[in-house]
């Protein structure tokens, strides 16, 4: 879809499958059929330009406003499918995105508004590498761990690389995960592509109480594509039409 | 035609109190407000809903990016929040989200503002905030608003919460001359006469619409007969008041506590090029920022108070001949 739309971002949206697909497909309380369910588990893309992956995933389990046979109209007038996740194109969707650091601060309202309904609602918010050098980030993660937010968890999709190179050489974020853990998230580390790790941290993050859960998720930017794989060249450019054939070749 | 009645300053409550008070109220009517604050609620006045509601209530710290967010995930969810600080943080700070977490998505989140304009006095510029309504009203599908005294503001908060959709309300430090009586209906986008005339018309909001008033009474004793308008929204704009004023009067005087930037008086010139072409002035900071001061020091050093208005009253007229 991204090499139809010529333009794009293939490489974060690789590195997020294996998370992304755990919880649309296992993990989160949702009824696609029922998309404003009150009680459903949310998602929110923090990371907005991953919105291929989100929508792949979205359109497979089968929400209402997200056709499966309209995600080559990505990023084309007049499509739902816009460049950043848009929930005025998307009702279904539980968050408008795209300019970096906003997810921790949304999935917060919407936590605190779960527990004000006494719903067993949780949030997910999942979260870039180089979007954690927005200061908002970490004014959300102080104020989720203060406010003891254990009905959210944030997953950073840490693929180590952001659009103008290695994150290490542009603003390096390590160590993560101790950032985290210092701001007072109970906070887990696992490979990112491992399905039964995403699944168990998952399960460790429900049952942590009083406190909110960090999952930094170590990922391979452009998994799947040998060319892509730890290539910033992918960040955000699209596919050539002979590049194209070759990864949808190796993703098989 | 009947002698006027004279309009006196009568300090009633600052808007920010009638701000505070108001929200108690919709609290106990509504479980679905929910307020955040950024450490300024003994100021902003939502230490009142704080202590009525405590778990409706949600502290922030000094993070006015992270306040507009919670805000807008409390409004995905359902919820009616109310996201307060001062104008000058809430929105030069919060003005990322504001755009793509609020009104991007066409969120329910009620901005409130405090300590707006100069008036906020001796804790100077950085705390001033004149750029705001301009902001503000750059945001497609926001509401703005700027009461110009305490009744006014108590029923302009209640409109904005019967409002779905993403409101600003400017709100100001100090006490804060009464125009209206307490049965004075308000409503979103309908502008409010508060004195008639045929020679000319100011349109005003917040604490100018006093100043105005009283202009009014100065130059009715040389002969000018003012029409006052309380433009307390100023977007959606009144454009029927606007319009009318225009082809009434002949001329018109925009007055404001703000930058002439972007303020009240360039929309209002707008409405005024699209209908009914006719002399302006305006009445406003003019490219600069204040100083620390009292604030009726401030306001007269500044140019914002009724001899100010009356002299773009003067001039506009003469250009009108």
């Amino acid at each position: 879809m991204i090499g139809t739309a010529k333009s794009g971002h293939p490489g974060g949206s690789l590195s997020a499958v294996e998370i992304v697909v755990e919880l649309f497909f296992d993990y989160m309380k949702i009824d696609p059929q029922n998309p404003k369910w009150k009680d459903r588990d949310r998602f929110i893309l923090s990371k907005g330009h991953a919105a291929p992956v989100l929508y792949c995933a979205m359109a497979e389990a089968g929400y209402p406003d997200t056709p499966m046979d309209q995600l080559n109209t990505l990023r084309k007038l007049g499509s739902v499918y816009q460049g950043h996740p848009d929930v005025r194109f998307i009702h279904s969707l539980e968050a408008s995105t795209g300019s970096l650091g906003g997810g921790v601060s949304l999935a917060i309202g919407m936590g605190l508004a779960a527990r004000l309904n006494g719903s067993p609602s949780r949030t997910y918010v999942m979260l870039g590498d180089g979007e954690s050098q927005e200061g908002q980030v970490w004014e959300g993660a102080m104020a989720a761990a203060f406010h003891k937010m254990d009905n959210i968890v944030a997953i950073t999709d840490y693929n180590r690389i952001q659009l103008d190179g290695f994150v290490k050489d542009i603003m390096e974020v390590a160590p993560l995960a101790d950032k985290w853990r210092a701001f007072g998230w109970h906070t887990l580390e696992i490979d990112g592509h491992d399905l039964v790790a995403i699944k168990k941290a998952l399960e460790e993050a429900e049952a942590t109480k009083g406190k909110p859960t960090a999952i930094v998720a170590h990922t391979i930017k452009g998994k799947g594509v040998s060319f892509m794989e730890n290539n910033p060249k992918f960040h955000g450019t699209a596919p050539t039409p002979a590049e194209m054939v070759l990864a949808l070749q190796e993703l098989r | 035609m009947p002698a006027k009645t004279k309009f006196e300053i009568k300090l009633g409550a600052a808007t920010r109190e009638a701000f505070g008070r108001t929200l108690v109220e919709l609290g106990r009517e509504n479980k679905d407000i929910v307020v955040c604050d950024a450490d300024l609620s003994k100021s902003t006045m939502t230490t009142y809903f704080a202590k009525e509601f405590p778990d409706r209530f949600v502290s922030v710290g000094i993070a006015e990016a992270d306040m507009v967010g919670i805000g807008a995930g409390l409004a995905y969810a359902g919820k009616i929040p109310f996201v307060s600080s001062f104008s000058a943080f809430v929105m030069n700070k919060g003005f990322e989200q504001l755009r793509v977490s609020v009104a991007y998505p066409n969120l329910n989140v009620k901005v409130v503002g405090t300590h707006s304009g100069i008036s906020i006095g001796e804790d100077g510029p950085s705390q001033m905030s004149v750029e705001e309504i301009s902001l503000a009203c750059s945001l497609p599908g926001f509401v703005v608003i700027a009461p110009a005294d305490e009744n006014s503001c108590k029923a302009l908060i209640r409109e904005a919460t019967a409002h779905v959709g993403p409101v600003f309300v400017r709100t100001g430090r100090p006490k804060c001359p009464i125009v209206y009586g307490a049965d004075q209906k308000f409503e979103i986008g309908k502008a409010i006469q508060v004195a008639d005339g045929k020679d000319v018309t100011v349109i005003a909001n917040g604490l100018l619409v006093a100043q105005a008033l009283l202009a009014a009474d100065t130059l009715d004793a040389e002969g000018i007969s003012v029409r006052v308008i309380d433009m307390h929204t100023a977007k959606p704009l009144d454009r029927d008041a606007i319009r009318k004023a225009a082809a009434e009067t002949g001329a018109i005087v925009v007055a404001e506590e703000h930058l002439v930037d972007g303020g009240l008086g360039v929309r209002v010139a707008q409405v005024v090029a699209e209908t009914v072409p006719v002399p302006m002035e305006f009445v406003g900071i003019q490219n600069t920022y204040a100083e620390s001061g009292q604030p009726e020091e401030l306001l007269e050093k500044y140019g914002l108070v009724a001899v100010d208005v009356a002299a773009a009253v003067r001039k506009v007229v003469a250009r009108k001949r």
